[in-house]
């Protein structure tokens, strides 16, 4: 035990640069992107470095992690890099090797693009392969929605980047909250509680704190050591859940898709951006979860239609309002949208005669 | 094999399959035949499979391994067990051949095979072992260098964009920060300690390609505080068509100077007659939407460095929040004593007064701002609201009544 190596941290990124990127850190000119998925830096030396992007699934195996090692000691000096995004590039020092490589890449039937106004891989989350309380699964969506918007992944064919993102729950750990497009798996039926579970697994008291809108309380009958739920305060949130695994929030029927619109992280002309509830539900429909694709194709294509150039999706709602968002993508406006949800609510009112019929 | 009829359908299509992978591996893993088996009983029942949590990990850690256990373990034995790692990655994420085979070789001979290239904090993901493998996967790992990251309520594994390494507009160098402060808060990432998680990230430039306003509890946004540099010829050369906007990641060919860059400008502080662009940095503020457009014209300027913007989280528990600007400006320099001064100083006012799964902006919000500033040693300062508030219920503290006597006109921590 003596010799157990801990706190080591990860190894320093100089071990896997690049030469050409190590000789010129901190040196770069300018870029330009060549096509869609070849970006080339150039430094103030005159060096430059040609990376080429492509798709990846993000949940992948180790055979697939090993092609992409194959695929960059051919072309690249065995030098690769993953994106914010989770997109695969290869990172070619060798000019000559631009052409055989994307031969290669088309030849494995992965995807090239990613780059400037695309849409670009979905930052995602685990879902039912790999997660406890999702409502949906992620890498499916992900799947049917990008084989659907394939063409814009390989093309710059939108007003400007449109960045897509899911989560499978409300916990959010693909934190979607400010993206473009944001796929949200939603919980709709209050937790159930299971007494005899309750008592031996979970505390109380942190049961308790853990409801944001306080709506559990000790049960009334105090020899069942459990607690009792105000079903109409409870917005399914599952963070009980989190806390004690008595309280699932699943159901079969119940559970699906919720779809936020209008986020951006960027500061790029506008401030960032909250994504706003443009649908509150559509039913999961395992394998491919067409009203998914169909909603997020639909908006999508109106945004093209409407926007300026260079507006993001966020940009182009305000300025056209969110009453004719709801108009032109033919979404109905419900209860739902409302927000009621504490400090955050009543900033979202209107408070103007800024509006239109 | 299980047979997998819903799953099958998404083996086809131009986007790269899980499934086709995963099908793949099960061919050689029995779990991850397993693994697909249980996937398929989710997609025909709309539910997941995967029990609650469980407490395991490696010796001395408190984080970096989540329990994972189905709720069918004799349907899919392989699944008993199905443990999640996550390995800190490298800044940047950039890796070799030869590294990532050594990862690769390792999760083979001791995992499932399947992994994540990332995880949503930023790590590599390893998807599926057993409890008795965790620790010799963990020693093989550090053998060559790896090390676990965060997990729980602990500092979680910080992350940047590429930064210097090959952006011309980064104002800082993101990816050797991330590293030292992964490095210096190495006990708090492995040992949970905090109210609840606590995220960094590094992004070089208010592009902001890590997410960090939205996505760490403390984000640095690189910045600059002088004048953007032009080149007026490269600027010409847009205007006439020789050089695409946005270095060509539009389908426009051509930029029209006034109508896609100085009347897009946020603050109105840039004119362009024809000939020459001029800009009032004084009163730019930052966006980076003409940088942006012209790449080869204008740069950041020399004065380089961050600014800390603090509190940001997903919905859970009071509603998303984004993070707001705490320090305008911080010079970035190694080793970034600056920052990591700060860092402590905020997450012991948190440890100190959070409660149990509390954010740090969450908690602001509890006790007010003004308790945080003066706790972290921070003056007040106008960058960090949008603006002043509007109702008159302010507080005033005996600390002002004394700055007043002493002849200064406002109490400040400096």
């Amino acid at each position: 035990m003596a010799e157990r190596i801990t706190d080591i941290g990860p190894p320093h990124f100089s071990k896997f640069l690049p030469p050409v990127i190590k000789e010129n850190y901190g040196k770069w000119a300018y870029h330009e992107i060549l096509e869609p998925g070849v970006l080339k830096h150039v430094s103030e030396s005159g060096a430059e470095i040609y990376s080429v992007r492509v798709a990846s699934p993000r949940l992948i195996t180790t055979m697939f992690a090993r092609e992409l090692c194959d695929i960059a000691d051919k072309f690249c000096g065995g030098h690769l890099r993953f994106t914010s995004r989770h997109n695969v590039e290869f990172l070619v020092s060798d000019k000559a090797q631009l052409e055989p490589l994307k031969a290669e890449l088309a030849s494995r039937g992965l995807p090239k693009g990613g780059t400037g106004h695309s849409i670009t891989n979905i930052v995602h989350t685990q879902g039912w392969v790999h997660c406890h309380t999702p409502a949906i699964d992620a890498s499916g969506i992900v799947k049917s929605v990008m084989d659907d918007l394939i063409d814009y992944f390989g093309t710059h064919s939108l007003p400007a980047q449109v960045r897509i993102s899911l989560a499978c729950c409300l916990n959010m750990c693909g934190a979607v909250h400010c993206s473009d497009i944001a796929i949200c798996g939603v919980h709709r039926t209050p937790p159930k509680v299971q007494h005899e579970k309750l008592r031996h697994l979970c505390e109380i008291p942190t049961t308790i704190a853990s409801c944001p809108t306080g709506a559990i309380r000790p049960h009334p009958d105090k020899t069942l050591k459990s607690v009792t739920v105000n079903v109409e305060r409870c917005m399914y949130c599952g963070n009980c859940y989190t806390m004690c695994p008595a309280m699932p929030c699943f159901d079969e029927e119940k559970g699906g898709v919720a779809l936020l619109v209008g986020g951006k992280v960027s500061n790029a002309k506008s401030a960032p951006m909250f994504s706003r509830l443009a649908v509150p539900y559509i039913p999961n429909n395992p394998p491919r979860w067409p009203e998914v694709v169909e909603t997020i194709r639909k908006m999508l294509i109106k945004y093209t239609e409407g926007a300026n150039k260079y507006e993001r999706v966020g940009e182009w709602i305000e300025r056209i309002g969110w009453e004719k968002f709801f108009e032109i993508c033919d979404i109905p406006f419900t209860y739902q949208h409302i927000d009621d949800y504490k400090f955050q609510a009543y900033d979202t009112y209107r408070t103007s005669m800024h509006f239109k019929f | 094999m299980h047979k997998t009829p819903l799953l099958d359908q998404l083996e086809s299509g131009p986007f790269p399959s899980f499934v086709k992978d995963l099908k793949r591996m099960a061919a050689k893993k029995p779990q991850v035949n397993d693994l697909l088996g249980q996937l398929e009983r989710s997609y025909k029942e709309k539910i997941t499979h995967w029990k609650h949590g469980g407490i395991v990990g490696v010796l001395g850690y408190g984080s970096g391994i989540i329990g994972r256990y189905s709720d069918l373990p004799d349907e899919f034995p392989g699944l008993e067990h199905f443990h999640t790692m996550r390995i800190n990655q490298p800044s940047g994420w950039y890796y070799t051949s030869q590294a990532l085979r050594e990862l690769c070789d390792i999760w083979d001979e001791h995992g499932s095979g399947v992994l994540n290239m990332h995880g949503a904090t930023g790590d590599l993901i390893f998807l599926g072992t057993r409890t008795e493998e965790l620790e010799p996967c963990f020693e093989k790992l550090t053998a060559k260098g790896w090390d676990i990251g965060g997990s729980g309520s602990a500092m979680r594994s910080p992350s940047c964009c590429l930064g210097m390494s090959r952006c011309e507009w980064s104002c800082y160098d993101t990816m050797e920060a991330c590293y030292q402060l992964t490095q210096e808060f190495q006990f708090d990432l492995h040992r949970p300690s905090y109210p609840y998680k606590y995220k960094l990230k590094f992004s070089g430039c208010p592009n902001d390609c890590v997410a960090a306003v939205a996505r760490a509890d403390m984000s640095m946004i690189g910045v600059w505080k002088d004048d953007i540099k032009i080149d007026q010829a490269a600027v010409q050369a847009y205007a006439g068509g020789e050089l695409k906007p946005e270095g060509g990641a539009t389908v426009y060919d051509k930029l029209d100077i006034k109508a896609d860059v100085t009347d897009l400008c946020p603050t109105l502080c840039m004119s362009w007659d024809g000939k020459t662009l001029k800009i009032d940095n004084a009163n730019c503020n930052h966006c980076m939407h003409c940088i942006n457009m012209m790449p080869k014209a204008l740069k950041p300027g020399n004065e380089r460095g961050c600014t800390i913007l603090l509190g940001s989280h997903a919905p859970i528990l009071e509603g998303a929040q984004m993070s707001w600007v705490i320090v305008p400006f911080m010079k970035m320099e190694e080793p970034f004593d600056e920052l990591k001064d700060l860092t402590y100083k905020i997450t012991e006012w948190w440890a100190e007064h959070g409660k149990n799964r509390e954010r740090v902006g969450e908690l602001i919000m509890r006790m007010g701002m003004r308790a945080f500033l003066e706790a972290v040693e921070l003056p007040p300062v106008p960058q960090s609201v949008r603006t002043p508030r509007a109702n008159p219920f302010f507080f005033w503290h005996q600390s002002d009544f004394d700055a007043e006597a002493a002849g200064r006109k406002y109490y400040t921590t400096k």
